[in-house]
């Protein structure tokens, strides 16, 4: 296995609407930042991987656009993921394994406002015999939280909890779209608030990828991927334990997370209750700082902010506030797909 | 800074699927008010049912018919209904395990208030009026205090049996093309043509998109182009599109605007087709209330020289 390392991360602010940008224009600041902090242009990047949704946009091959961003003429070694950006975090890390690259571009972006994000989330579901009932994507979150208060595990004030810790570390965060106190405010779909849910927005992500040398060369102290794995469940809801993360559980042990502590942890939970279940699942303690960003309640560009958790767990590598973290991004209807990583800074590694 | 447009944007799509043979019997017996499972190799009963078995991935075909009766797994409740969803009053979505499965189905529960609503309650099936082989078959579950339904055997086999289903799906978007296209638009309302140079490579395009995608900058100076253009390339289509008003055939060519570094593509008129070519100089014709140019026709000029665009063909 090849050494590969987080050595740049950059993301957009998260706004409610950013009518005045195209996905492109919205996306550029975010790739030049990358490129400056690493002195690469993009003309020396071995590989780029992208994850957007064509149904935020409401157009087809909308990624297409983006590409102008990048310099895709001449051509240059491309793929994309219909996911969010940490998948193809995990495209371009295998690329790199393969040896057919050095380094690599990632960027993920996503604009919810033109859309309804809760209808247009629909769409991910079966079919034959959920997608016609047009259950929004706060209706399931909500089963699965009604799921966890009834076997103990968590109960409103508890998830009102969350939701006011990640918001006040949020406010460390100039990029995030809501920080500091925020009302738990009415029920969306019981027993979910407000509060519990994450906020409607635009974003944009990037990271790039390097190996060995490379990645010693280009950042100062690179955030050494040591594992990653992304394992899925059953599609439909009435078949899984809701209350339960086998697939974040199975990835972890996989990515090694297991094998020593880890001291940060950014977990893609968009609503408060997904937050307990991840933690069950990981084993996280009190130890452990959890979403020192805010998290996914603090900013939810959808299709980054999978993205946004290895990134804002790489800069906490970078710049010595973590030695070890997990980072972890999800996907579909109540946590049906998990990607679960574990980055070091190098004397970790030593 | 311009105004930045924006428009609605509807994206509509009967979704048309086939169904495969366990899918098909459980969505006809919707229709004719009898639910179905599928046994696993474990003897597990999973409804909905599914055509390959979630643990070892064979595929399982062992229908039995279970119960229209069940109990509440986990609920949520819903004070505002939203367009298409099965109850338009406030509701209680739920995962209801039916009598004799082991899995649990989602749907809605009407029920007069979130304190009627509770995990373990029971529930019966309130079937919709008219049934065509759809999840929609169930109108919704119902709160319920009566006997507990028993799993039969059951073949699968109906009459006229449901093969396909279509779904509907609409989604509703406002659309807002951002600052460089904005502008693009904005001055076609004025017949002008803009396009963006590049502050890098120097080079103009048109329609602009805010980037250059050779060098992946941001383009922001403005820059008028055309009215007039060569064209560089063409071809004579001969097949008439549906509900397009356009004799064939007809040509439809690039056209390098003076000024631009790329090229935009537009239908070639005032000329027999056969005699358009490289290198021919043409103007835009506009229509009244039109947003685009029509088409183009020949400007009256020599040809350009081949030279002076062969970067843009």
């Amino acid at each position: 296995m090849r050494d590969v390392a987080i050595v740049a991360f950059a993301q957009s602010d998260h706004l409610r609407r950013t009518d005045e940008l195209s996905e492109v224009e919205m996306l550029m600041p975010v790739l030049h930042q990358v490129l400056d902090a690493t002195g690469l242009r993009t003309g020396d990047i071995g590989f780029t991987c992208s994850g957007s949704s064509d149904y935020l946009a409401g157009r087809a091959f909308s990624f297409t656009m983006a590409l102008d961003g990048v310099g895709a003429h001449p051509p240059i070694s491309e793929s994309h993921v219909e996911a969010d950006g940490a998948w193809a975090l995990y495209e371009a890390w295998v690329k790199i394994q393969t040896g057919e690259a050095d380094t690599a571009l990632v960027y993920a972006y996503g604009k919810s406002s033109p859309g309804q994000v809760r209808d247009v989330l629909t769409r991910q579901l079966d079919p034959y015999y959920t997608a016609p009932l047009w259950p929004d994507s706060v209706a399931v979150a909500a089963l699965q939280a009604q799921a966890l208060i009834d076997a103990g595990d968590t109960d409103e004030a508890a998830l009102a909890a969350i939701a006011t810790r990640s918001r006040r570390d949020a406010e460390a965060n100039p990029h995030a779209q809501l920080s500091g106190p925020v009302p738990a405010g009415d029920y969306l779909v019981r027993p979910l608030r407000t509060g519990d849910c994450p906020p409607v927005g635009d974003g944009a992500a990037a990271v790039i990828l390097a190996a060995g040398d490379t990645a010693r060369a280009l950042c100062e102290r690179p955030a050494w991927i040591r594992g990653i794995d992304h394992r899925i469940e059953a599609h439909g809801l009435g078949v899984r334990e809701l209350t339960e993360s086998p697939s974040t559980r199975l990835a972890a042990e996989r990515a090694g997370v297991f094998d020593r502590p880890v001291d940060t942890a950014e977990l893609h939970a968009p609503f408060t209750s997904q937050e307990v279940v991840l933690r069950k699942a990981l084993g996280l303690g009190d130890d452990v700082r959890v979403n020192p960003s805010g998290g996914a309640l603090a900013a939810n560009p959808l299709m980054a902010a999978g993205l946004i958790r290895l990134g804002e767990a790489a800069a906490r590598i970078h710049s010595g506030a973590s030695h070890r973290a997990l980072a972890h991004a999800t996907s579909g209807p109540c946590l049906q797909q998990n990607l679960v990583a574990v980055l070091e800074g190098e004397s970790a590694h030593a | 800074m311009p105004d930045i447009l924006s428009a609605p944007l509807v994206v509509e799509f009967p979704f048309t699927r086939s169904l495969g043979p366990v899918q098909s019997a459980f969505l006809t017996g919707l229709r004719e008010r009898t639910l179905l499972g599928v046994r696993t190799a474990d003897g597990r009963t999973l409804v909905p049912p599914v055509e390959y078995d979630p643990v070892t991935a064979e595929e399982i075909r062992d229908l039995v018919e279970v119960a229209p009766t069940g109990t509440v797994t986990t609920w949520a409740w819903n004070p505002e209904p939203r367009r298409d969803q099965p109850l338009d009053t406030p509701f209680a979505w739920v995962l209801v395990r039916l009598d004799g499965a082991d899995t649990a189905l989602l749907h809605v529960l009407d029920a007069p208030g979130p304190d009627a609503v509770r995990t373990g309650m029971r529930v019966r099936v309130r079937w919709a009026q008219d049934r065509t082989g759809a999840i929609t078959d169930i109108a919704c579950f119902e709160p319920h205090d009566g006997e507990t339904g028993t799993p039969a055997p059951h073949d699968g086999t109906f009459a006229d049996p449901v093969t396909g289903i279509v779904t509907p799906a609409r989604l509703d978007y406002t659309y807002s093309p951002g600052r460089a296209q904005s502008a693009y638009l904005e001055a076609l309302e004025g017949r002008r043509v803009v396009g963006e140079r590049c502050p890098s490579c120097r080079k103009v395009y048109v329609p602009p998109r805010g980037a250059c995608p050779t060098c992946g900058v941001a383009t922001a100076e403005r820059v008028e182009v055309g009215p007039r253009g060569t064209v560089t390339t063409f071809c004579v289509v001969n097949i008439k599109a549906k509900n397009l008003d356009i004799e064939v055939p007809y040509v439809y060519a690039h056209i390098a605007l003076d000024g631009a570094d790329l090229a935009l593509h537009a239908r070639i008129g005032g000329i027999p087709y056969d005699q358009v070519r490289m290198g021919l100089r043409v103007e835009p014709v506009w229509s009244e209330g039109s947003r685009h140019p029509d088409h183009y026709r020949p400007a009256g000029e020599p040809d350009a020289d081949y030279d002076t665009y062969r970067e843009l063909v």
